[in-house]
């Protein structure tokens, strides 16, 4: 750990307040980072995270307060300003051009120049040295598109430190890599620490907060609710100031007791959209009253999986049924009047229809029922009293049931998309990524409902990213690896370690 | 895969041109000038369409950019009496029919079909309702014959014995295709065009970039309006550009968005013309012309059925840039 307190700080946010309309994202908000320091910035969605980095990055511009940048009071102008100034940052969602080769991506809007010409070789030099004195192996000439999700990221933060950042601003960087992967961006930043290279590092993720900060900020609200270090607290201390209340790290439940075969999938084969192999030929059951994981890194045919059991993508199989009823080759919505309910992994995309308003979100799978429309014209009252229902009973914070389910926070559309699923009593439970993006204390309320619906008798298929959700959650557990289901085991049996070599293509015994 | 096809496709049409040549000389060069004549405005306008996709913007609106252009050079150089005023007054329209869809699609973040549309009506309503009889041009458009290279045979009489405006039309597609790959202007231009959040979060003007380059690529299509009523037809003629706007973007997109690609698939589409009036002189066919008219048409629809799903556009064309 780096003595760096002692130091002038590189950067001090002095009383920020940023109001939207309707909300005040920050209020007072101070922050002070020392050269080589690594600041942990902790909170739910909506605390107000994002907000405040994005005034430092100039993306914004504050109410109210200052931004202090190596002892000077800056007004940042916008990112370029921001970047003049030391300030990078790697996006939540890369901020990469897939078309651009790793160079172009790097070098763009700061280019290596013979008057209007390009300088490309320079350029390759430049990063291919960049890449090679911070760790951060890339292939320069590749195209992005064609790479790994970890290399992107390395790409990103390349793309800062070619602009001479000695402030990285790192946004949820975590949030899509393996476990390996994780613990190997976690020592690159020890190294950027160790070469001065100070890191703001936002994450929902309290383990690593506490592996590598070295002081942790909590917000909640807009507001910073405490200042601490690692040697001063654990992950229930931290959860519970980021919440406000004490959280259930672990998820509480009784041991399955399974029933019939709900989900029967026998050779299971399921193209990419480029026609290329996806699943490889999987068998699988899933019975009444028990969760089935799906762990593994993603793209490796989970997606496709999930498409092909739902309805929506074409596959080829031995045999695929639910309670006994062949699913091959109907339709999503005959198969979700089987009883199955889906939770879709994109849910901006595959699981809402933004503009609509919460009520027809919550009856988007059976507007068509008798019970909500007759004669083809909807059952207004019957649906907006359902709604009221379902948002009560899921604790959806929203103004009305009238409002749009675009407005509404991630973990608060998460919850319509679980209500509607949940709502029908399914057979079977199909949830992929159910917790993405979503913070701790409606993961925590979206992980008992899922309980809650296995216990009811329900067959849940979990097919997650997240090995610490999978292992909590589920009742037995299987990886997928490049499009097969590569080991199977009870929950209870399983260890990290064992379990990260199989998501990246090893076997346990390693 | 596709450049390999390009390069077969390019192989069986100049072996076919050669044999044309050794058996019919005469023919040949008429036929292959004919041909560049008719890509010239299509190559210009495919131009104008790569410039605005590659940054992200639809401009629909080329047809209409294109006649406004040829009605002010027409009138510009029959009433000054100087072809190069006239020319510049074309370019100079083009350039405020661009900088008009930019104010609306860029600065409004309008519909960017919608802005497009309404300079196609704008432009026939007004060059319609103002349009005279009785004007003409003081001269013809001069051309070059290039010393030297108007001697190689074949090659010579097509592409180095022509009007001002196809030198510049050919010009115009190798410059650009330098501009967009291998300058600062072109990564940016094309960075908007993919991923404009990125090209914003790396120091890059989106919506000053958009605004520019929409409104400059108005002076290519100034040019090609100007070509068609000055070096073309010597004349204005209600609705002249013909629809000759909305088949150069089926040209950008079967050149897959790049100047040399369109230029090529421009000259297909003028050699297709080129011939099939040709055999239609010759009688050697006996179709009626309203058929051979159609060609431009059906070619647009058939090659563009073929063509489109495999290549992929800009991935940001169409819309508008809304920071998060």
């Amino acid at each position: 750990m780096s003595s760096a307190g002692s130091q002038v700080p590189i950067l001090q946010v002095r009383g920020i307040t940023k109001r939207f309309p309707g909300v005040i994202a920050n209020q007072d908000v101070s922050l002070t980072v020392a050269p080589g320091q690594i600041v942990g910035l902790l909170g739910e969605n909506g605390a107000g995270k994002s907000t405040l980095v994005k005034m430092i990055y100039g993306l914004y511009e504050p109410d109210e307060g200052e931004i202090i940048i190596k002892g000077s009071s800056v007004k940042l102008s916008g990112p370029r300003d921001a970047i003049r100034r030391g300030i990078g940052m790697v996006h939540q969602h890369f901020q990469l051009v897939p078309v651009f080769t790793v160079a172009e991506n790097v070098i763009l809007g700061d280019e290596p120049h013979r008057s209007v010409f390009i300088n490309m070789k320079k350029a390759t030099q430049e990063v291919a040295r960049l890449s090679e004195q911070f760790g951060l192996a890339v292939d320069v000439n590749a195209k992005v598109e064609g790479l790994a999700v970890g290399a992107k990221q390395r790409v990103e933060i390349l793309k800062a430190l070619y602009r001479r950042a000695d402030i990285l601003i790192m946004d949820e960087p975590t949030a899509v890599l393996t476990p390996q992967e994780t613990d190997e961006l976690l020592k690159v930043m020890r190294g950027f620490a160790d070469n001065g290279v100070s890191v703001i590092f936002i994450t929902h993720k309290l383990r690593e907060v506490l592996a590598v900060a070295d002081t942790i900020e909590v917000l909640r609200d807009g507001k910073v609710v405490g200042t601490t270090t690692p040697g001063k607290t654990d992950q229930a201390g931290l959860a519970q100031m980021m919440v406000g209340r004490s959280v259930l790290l672990t998820v509480n439940k009784k041991p399955a007791e399974p029933g019939a075969v709900v989900l029967d999938v026998q050779g299971l084969t399921v193209a990419t959209d480029l026609g290329l192999p996806a699943v490889r030929g999987v068998d699988f059951q899933v019975r009444a009253g028990e969760i089935l994981g799906i762990a593994g890194v993603e793209g490796n045919g989970q997606r496709e999986l999930v498409e092909a059991l739902t309805g929506l993508r074409h596959c080829t199989a031995a045999r695929m049924s639910v309670s006994g009823k062949s699913t091959l080759g109907q339709s999503p919505h005959a198969i979700h009047a089987m009883g199955v309910g889906h939770v879709p992994e994109d849910r901006e995309k595959d699981g809402l229809v933004g503009p609509y308003s919460i009520a027809d979100n919550l009856v988007l799978n059976r507007f068509d029922e008798p019970e909500f429309s007759s004669r083809g014209v909807r059952n207004r009252s019957a649906v907006n009293a359902l709604a009221t229902e379902l948002v009560s009973e899921y604790d959806v914070r929203t103004p009305s049931i009238a409002t749009t389910a675009e407005s509404l926070s991630g973990g608060n559309k998460q919850k319509v998309v679980i209500a509607r699923e949940l709502a029908s009593n399914p057979e079977l439970l199909i949830a992929s990524q159910p917790t993405r993006g979503v913070d701790v204390g409606s993961i925590e309320f979206i992980h008992s409902r899922i309980v809650a619906a296995r216990d009811r008798g329900a067959a849940v298929l979990l097919v997650s990213a997240e090995l610490d959700e999978v292992l909590g959650l589920a009742d037995r557990v299987s990886v997928m690896y490049d499009g097969r289901l590569v080991a199977e085991m009870a929950s209870a049996d399983v260890d990290r370690a064992s379990i990260g070599r199989l998501m990246a293509g090893g076997d346990v015994q390693q | 895969m596709r450049a390999r096809y390009a390069y077969v496709l390019t192989i069986i049409i100049s072996s076919f041109i050669l044999l044309a040549y050794v058996l019919d000389e005469t023919r040949t060069v008429s036929v292959l000038s004919f041909s560049l004549r008719y890509a010239v405005p299509l190559i210009l306008a495919a131009m104008v369409g790569i410039i605005c996709e590659r940054s992200g913007v639809i401009n629909i609106g080329i047809e209409g950019q294109m006649l406004m252009s040829a009605f002010a050079g027409f009138f510009g150089a029959a009433l000054t009496g100087n072809l190069i005023i006239g020319t510049m007054i074309g370019v100079g329209t083009g350039m405020i029919m661009g900088a008009f869809l930019a104010t609306g699609a860029v600065t409004w973040k309008m519909d960017q079909i919608i802005a497009g549309t309404i300079i196609n009506i704008l432009a026939t309503g007004l060059t319609s309702f103002f349009y005279a009889q009785g004007y003409v041009l003081p001269a013809i458009t001069p051309q070059l014959r290039v010393p030297g290279l108007a001697d190689i045979p074949l090659i010579g009489p097509v592409f180095f014995d022509n009007g001002l405006f196809t030198y510049a039309a050919i010009l115009a597609a190798f410059v650009l295709w330098i501009l967009l790959f291998k300058t600062i202007w072109g990564l940016r231009t094309r960075a908007v065009g993919e991923m404009p959040g990125s090209a914003d979060t790396s120091g890059v003007n989106v919506q000053r970039m958009r605004f520019l380059n929409v409104t400059f690529a108005g002076a290519l299509a100034g040019l090609a309006g100007a070509y068609l009523s000055i070096e073309a037809a010597s004349n204005f003629d209600r609705g002249m550009t013909a629809g000759r706007g909305f088949t150069a973007l089926a040209i950008m997109i079967f050149g897959a968005w790049n100047p040399i690609g369109a230029m090529a698939a421009a000259l297909f589409f003028g050699l297709a013309n080129g011939l099939a009036s040709q055999l239609q002189t010759d009688e050697v066919i006996d179709i009626p012309p309203q058929f051979i008219n159609m060609l431009p048409y059906v070619l647009t629809i058939v090659l563009l059925a073929i063509v489109s799903g495999r290549i992929k556009p800009p991935a940001a064309v169409g819309k508008p840039y809304e920071k998060e």
